[in-house]
């Protein structure tokens, strides 16, 4: 084999005072970075091999080992940056299209961190919200257009049926993420953690192992382009049904879960042979217009007895807008629209890095547009697609969205360091993995904890957020545009976000 | 009593657990030193065992009736009434090793330290948790109190 001109990515200082051999690097190290001399009793690194996940850095118990950047320089060339050179020497020695994980990583402009919030002085006042209550919870589900009362000798009579809704104690839940793209404790603490958030998440592709059956009223169930793991119970199971669509990281293609992570469990529950590839159409292969979305919709609804909203989830795209309106007509409850900067277990590099809108963008048109063609209470919205913190939610929810799904946030909650390298199947925090070996890395009793800790925290702040700005509850913020303002947009941006610029009144 | 049981399921075999075993079983108790200067080198009281992807942390179990205390002749091996640990009473121990013999969990070493005495988990005697506990970084270990 020829000579590989990648140069590492990564550097390992191994500070030799601190280092005692004790190994625990190179037990936990899944790419065999470091190995063990036993004649010098002495601990090398083989650091091109190194993807940065700092597992070892993590564990070693005498901080003697840093990951830094390699250093290595090529001549600075503005065009010809270190990664378009390596990504031209990758596919010379492979001829494959270059893979990915995670969210989009160019540097294309961050809206949320262009936008501003607002907080009220003198004329208005703020809230205490350790005081005073403050109300988080959101409801995602059809409204209806009126509501229609009688009026008895009792007194007032609500007419007008409400269509099923969810409830969640706070505007976030967990991404679509499936059982086989990550392993059986990071889906358990996820559905645990939904649970006592008061919370939903998402089964994603993976159809819904048995013993996370108990967590059905937290769970929503995807129906995407391959039908892994649907079948009635599935459906009956969650609380909600999703059809997929389209996912931020990779719109207009399918999925490809390869064969090795395909384990006798993740076969079971996707209802497909061991260790086969499981691939997902890049369309529905019985959805070529919103009609036939509205059938799937109508066919899921008929299946769940009109019991559950039904949601859609698209990539935002160009014409994100117009879609979203098709969807809506179609029948869709919920409406899920996961941005340009959205994760993905694995996905051909050059569709994450330069296909799709960002999400702050998409919220505010589609928001717009429902709202202007009037059904914009006929679905709620929900904003997915890199959600960091709490000012992204409650920027998120200002811009139009009801609530947030957070996928990359709940997975760095559970020990994810973005390392982008899920689709390899060897994630040493035993999130994006089958490898037994890995996957028990993952103790679902610490990671419901992290999780949950971390709801609380956004919480908290976002309703410390709210009480400055003099809003009691987090509906009166949705789509209330007039509490963000721009800095360093042009005047299209803020047109489109739907924002004054900061410093105008 | 208060016992060290092990989730095998979340073991990682990291092997902390032996590394500060070793630490607070040390001279000095400063990870560094205890494994580069002080020779011989303490011994850790937990081993790690492992088969595949099944490793669990293996320690004293402080066994109820314990084999041990029956079979040692000079009685140095003896719980102690405070926490009920199975503690070597090193003055008394002649280093005939009976104990090592019995142990149907293989929890007792050789003290190579020269001594006569043998090494084996004490609890961690005078901390409120033992060390494995507090530095497993998956929680596979706990301590705590079980009906038996």
């Amino acid at each position: 084999m020829a000579l590989s001109w990648l140069p590492p990515e990564f550097r390992i200082d191994r500070d030799e005072e601190r280092c005692i051999a004790c190994q625990v690097c190179v037990r936990q190290c899944a790419n065999d970075v470091h190995l063990y001399d036993e004649e010098e009793d002495r601990v090398y690194s083989e650091e091109s091999r190194c993807v940065g996940c700092h597992r070892c850095v993590t564990l070693c118990p005498t901080q003697a080992l840093t990951v830094r950047r390699h250093p290595l320089d090529f001549r600075p060339n503005a065009n010809w940056t270190p990664q378009a050179i390596t990504d031209v020497f990758k596919q010379a020695e492979t001829g494959g299209v270059l893979l990915t994980g995670m969210g989009c990583d160019r540097p294309y402009p961050i809206y949320f961190d262009h936008l501003l919030l607002n907080a009220s002085q003198v004329t208005n006042p703020s809230i205490d919200p350790l005081r005073e209550p403050m109300e988080l919870r959101t409801y995602l589900g059809r409204k209806p257009d009126r509501v229609e009362v009688v009026l008895t000798a009792q007194g007032v009579e609500v007419k007008t049926k409400l269509a099923s809704q969810l409830t969640l104690e706070t505007p976030i839940l967990f991404s679509a993420m499936s059982y086989g793209s990550i392993s059986y404790n990071a889906c358990r603490s996820l559905a645990r953690a939904a649970r006592e958030c008061g919370i939903l998440y998402n089964t994603g592709e993976g159809g819904l192992h048995r013993s996370l059956y108990e967590y059905g009223p937290h769970t929503i169930a995807q129906v995407a382009s391959g039908r892994f793991g649907v079948h009635p119970e599935y459906l009956q199971a969650a609380a909600a049904l999703e059809i997929k669509i389209g996912q931020g990281a990779k719109p207009g293609i399918g999925g490809h879960l390869p064969g090795e992570k395909v384990s006798a469990e993740v076969s079971q529950t996707r209802m497909i042979p061991q260790g086969t590839d499981a691939l997902s159409p890049a369309p529905h292969h019985d959805i070529y217009s919103i009609e036939d979305l509205r059938q799937l919709i109508y066919a899921l609804k008929e299946a769940t007895n009109y019991t559950k909203p039904v949601s859609v989830k698209i990539a935002a795209v160009h014409n994100v807008a117009p879609i979203a309106s098709g969807m809506v007509r179609a029948g869709a409850d919920i409406i899920a629209i996961d941005g340009l900067r959205g994760g993905t277990g694995a996905a051909p590099t050059v569709i994450r890095n330069n296909v799709g809108i960002p999400i702050e963008l998409a919220i505010a048109a589609v928001d717009e547009r429902l709202r202007a063609e009037g059904i914009r209470n006929q679905a709620s919205i929900l904003a997915a697609g890199s959600i960091r913190n709490s000012a992204d939610v409650i920027k998120a929810i200002a811009l139009g969205a009801d609530a947030v799904y957070i996928g990359t946030a709940a997975l760095v909650a559970l020990g994810c360091h973005l390392c982008q390298k899920c689709y390899t199947g060897k994630c040493n925090w035993g999130i994006a993995t089958q490898d037994p070996y890995l996957t028990k890395r993952l103790n679902p009793t610490i990671g419901t904890r992290r999780l949950t800790h971390l709801i609380r925290a956004w919480s908290l702040e976002i309703k410390e957020m709210l009480g400055g700005m003099g809003i009691n509850a987090i509906e009166s913020l949705q789509g209330n545009r007039d509490h963000l303002r721009g800095v360093g947009l042009n005047e299209v941006e803020l047109r489109t976000l739907g924002v004054k610029a900061a410093g105008e009144a | 009593m208060k016992r060290i049981y092990v989730n095998e399921e979340y073991c990682i075999g990291c092997r902390l657990c032996e590394i500060h075993c070793l630490v607070q079983h040390s001279r000095s108790k400063k990870i560094i030193k205890a494994f580069k200067e002080e020779i011989p080198r303490a011994l850790p009281r937990v081993l790690v065992e492992e088969e595949g992807p099944l490793s669990f942390a293996m320690q004293c179990r402080h066994c109820a009736e314990a084999p041990c205390i029956e079979a040692c002749i000079t009685e140095a091996m003896h719980r102690d009434d405070l926490t009920g640990a199975i503690l070597c009473d090193e003055e008394r121990c002649v280093g005939c090793w009976m104990c090592i013999m019995v142990c149907p969990f293989r929890a007792i070493r050789r003290n190579i330290e020269g001594r006569k005495a043998i090494s084996k988990c004490d609890l961690c005697y005078g901390e409120e948790t033992p060390v494995c506990v507090t530095h497993c970084p998956n929680e596979a270990l706990v301590y705590e109190e079980r009906e038996a």
